[in-house]
């Protein structure tokens, strides 16, 4: 959909932003550009749009040699969106999205109407379509971003660093939405962030670039996290991509061992030299008993430990390591589709999977 | 003195004669205005994208708003070919001091507006005259009205000035009052030039205010007024 083919960028000063790129960007999926600061993916991207003209090589979207149609036509048909999110402080929301349909000719009204459905798509209430961006949190402004570069309902959206502006909090938020956006709306989008974990987060490729605007690894993340190409693809994903690659193994193949359990408003015995698990009328985990607890004539939540982190069964093994560490009692509860009590997991099992998983 | 006030103004001649030196003040005062605004902002536009061109208007801009204005009003004729005593002669030459007024504004304006917000602007398909006209104009507003209150009083002030080459204007009130030895013209010019100039300065904040209903919705204070708003250069 969008294809790199030895693409050179060199400023006037003599910086070699990006250096004889080839790359292919696959049609409806979410390709991540990463690496260190001053790598070229700015410039990556915005040699797409022809906001940076290439030195040399060639960009095709579509099929379609980006130097053929005028640079402003080009752009009303790919979506941008940057880290100040750039809205129009001087329009209202509902003005700033219907930009692009505006500028394309659809007429006041239709483009209007447009605009509200993308303010509800992107999760913002109708309400605020009369305001002014000022009149935002950062996280939303960034939501009306993305919502005013879908407007027309472009085929690529570029994206650049376009939730690093936010808090963790907020940002990891804007990711789900991103990911849910795009199960409904397939688009090409192209993402740049100098964030491993947002990369293999919501990337289904990742582009890692090194300085100098040299490619070094191109795959999917779990690729790129078990298989770094080399030391500097390793040494940027960093000291913990075994971790990290584990949200990309599932946990199938744990074997699930057992607790003693009570129930909550039940009466208890004292506990002897283990952890007993207290769960609800649901069967779900509520905390810890620890060893040594006092007998109590009907159990109260409010004696327990909390419980750690849970862990749905079959999902990732990321998830299951970090049940089981953790737990105050060192077992990491796992859980079904209902949040009813499975089994636990220790964090010697889980690393038992993963040899057994990089052994065969 | 309340008394020959009356006995001025009790005369339907003088009274036509005042409306009529009103009128030419206003025509004389606020079509340079608007020529000025016109002008400041198509230099403003050329000097974002030539350096070349800011660094050549803003040197001029100041030396144009050193020239005495008396001075002006008679060079003019000798440049553009007109009579002396022409009216042309003082919106020629308050065209070009409201220019110079405002052409730093329009600069320091432009200047102001956040590149991320021209970027994406660019990458949303504007081309540049279009987006220059919807999008780095508007967020200009404020910080040009600022320079065109102060343009407005300094251009209605200078048109009396007129009066002394015999262009129309409430300055003939002040040249008819020296002459004969008589107050009343005298002050019924004064106060009708500082109620026009309060009056305009009126309209032209309301024109403000409707032309930036986003800084009002925002709380935010409004962009810092020019720190060397000039006064007149008499
Ligand atoms: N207009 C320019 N003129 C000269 N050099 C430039 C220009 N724009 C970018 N560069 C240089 O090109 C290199 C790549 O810049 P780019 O903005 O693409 O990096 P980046 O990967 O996006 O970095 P960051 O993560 O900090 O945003 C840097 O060394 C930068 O200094
Ligand atoms: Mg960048």
């Amino acid at each position: 959909m969008i294809e790199f083919q030895a693409v050179t960028k060199r400023f006037p000063d003599g910086t070699t932003a990006v250096d004889e790129l080839s790359l292919s960007v696959e049609e409806g999926t979410i390709t991540v550009f990463v690496g260190p600061s001053g790598c070229g993916k700015t410039t990556s991207l915005r040699m797409v749009n022809r906001m940076v003209e290439p030195s040399s090589g060639t960009i095709l979207v579509g099929g379609e040699d980006i130097r053929t149609p005028h640079p402003a036509v080009l752009r009303r048909g790919i979506g941008y969106v940057i880290q100040q999110a750039g809205l129009f402080p001087h329009r209202n929301l509902l003005d700033n999205i219907a930009t692009v349909p505006l500028l394309s000719g659809w007429t006041r009204a239709k483009a209007r109407a447009r605009a509200g459905e993308l303010l509800e798509l992107v999760g913002l209430p109708a309400e605020l379509g009369k305001r002014y961006p000022a009149q935002l949190s950062g996280g939303q402004q960034q939501r009306v971003g993305v919502a005013r570069a879908l407007a027309a309902d472009p085929p690529v959206l570029l994206m650049d660093e376009p939730f690093s502006a936010v808090d963790p909090v907020v940002r990891e938020g804007l990711q789900d939405e991103l990911l849910r956006l795009q199960d409904e709306l397939d688009k090409t989008v192209v993402f740049v962030t100098h964030d491993i974990d947002e990369a293999v987060r919501i990337g289904e490729k990742v582009a890692v670039f090194r300085t100098g605007g040299l490619l070094a690894q191109y795959g999917s993340p779990a690729d790129v996290l078990r298989d770094p190409a080399d030391d500097f693809v390793a040494n940027f994903v960093g000291k913990d991509r075994g971790y990290r690659g584990l949200s990309f193994l599932d946990s199938t193949g744990l074997t699930l061992s057992q607790v003693p359990t009570v129930t909550i408003g039940a009466p208890v015995e004292a506990t002897g030299s283990e952890w007993v698990l207290a769960l609800n009328e649901q069967r779900q985990p509520r905390g810890w008993r620890s060893p040594g607890s006092a007998p109590s004539a009907a159990l109260r939540e409010g004696d327990l430990h909390a419980g750690g982190s849970l862990h749905g069964h079959g999902s990732s093994l990321r998830g299951a390591l970090d049940a089981a560490l953790s737990s105050p009692a060192g077992q990491g509860v796992v859980v079904d589709d209902t949040g009813a009590y499975l089994g636990v997991v220790s964090a010697e099992t889980v690393l038992e999977v993963i040899n057994r998983g990089s052994a065969g | 003195m309340w008394q020959e006030l009356l006995d001025f103004l009790g005369s339907p001649y003088n009274r036509d004669q005042v409306l009529v030196a009103l009128g030419d003040h206003i025509y004389l005062a606020l079509v340079p205005l608007v020529c000025g605004i016109v002008l400041a902002i198509c230099i403003g536009w050329a000097a974002q994208r030539w350096r070349p061109v800011r660094a050549v208007a803003l040197v001029l801009a100041n030396l144009l708003f050193t020239i005495p204005s008396l001075a002006l009003f008679l060079l003019v004729p000798s440049i553009i070919g007109t009579k002396i005593l022409d009216s042309a002669n003082v919106i020629v030459a308050l065209t070009v001091y409201t220019t110079a007024l405002l052409v730093r504004p329009v600069v320091d304006a432009l200047d102001a507006v956040p590149s991320h917000v021209i970027a994406a602007a660019t990458a949303m398909g504007y081309r540049p005259i279009r987006r220059f006209v919807a999008v780095e104009l508007p967020l200009a507003v404020p910080v040009l009205a600022a320079g065109v209150r102060v343009g407005s009083v300094s251009n209605i002030s200078l048109v009396s000035v007129g009066a002394l080459i015999g262009t129309g204007g409430l300055g003939v009130l002040f040249t008819d009052g020296f002459q004969r030895e008589y107050y009343a013209p005298i002050i019924v010019g004064i106060v009708l030039t500082v109620v026009l100039a309060f009056v305009v300065d009126l309209l032209l904040v309301a024109l403000r205010r409707a032309l930036t209903p986003w800084q009002r919705a925002s709380g935010q204070p409004a962009a810092a007024e020019p720190a060397d708003s000039r006064g007149g250069a008499i």
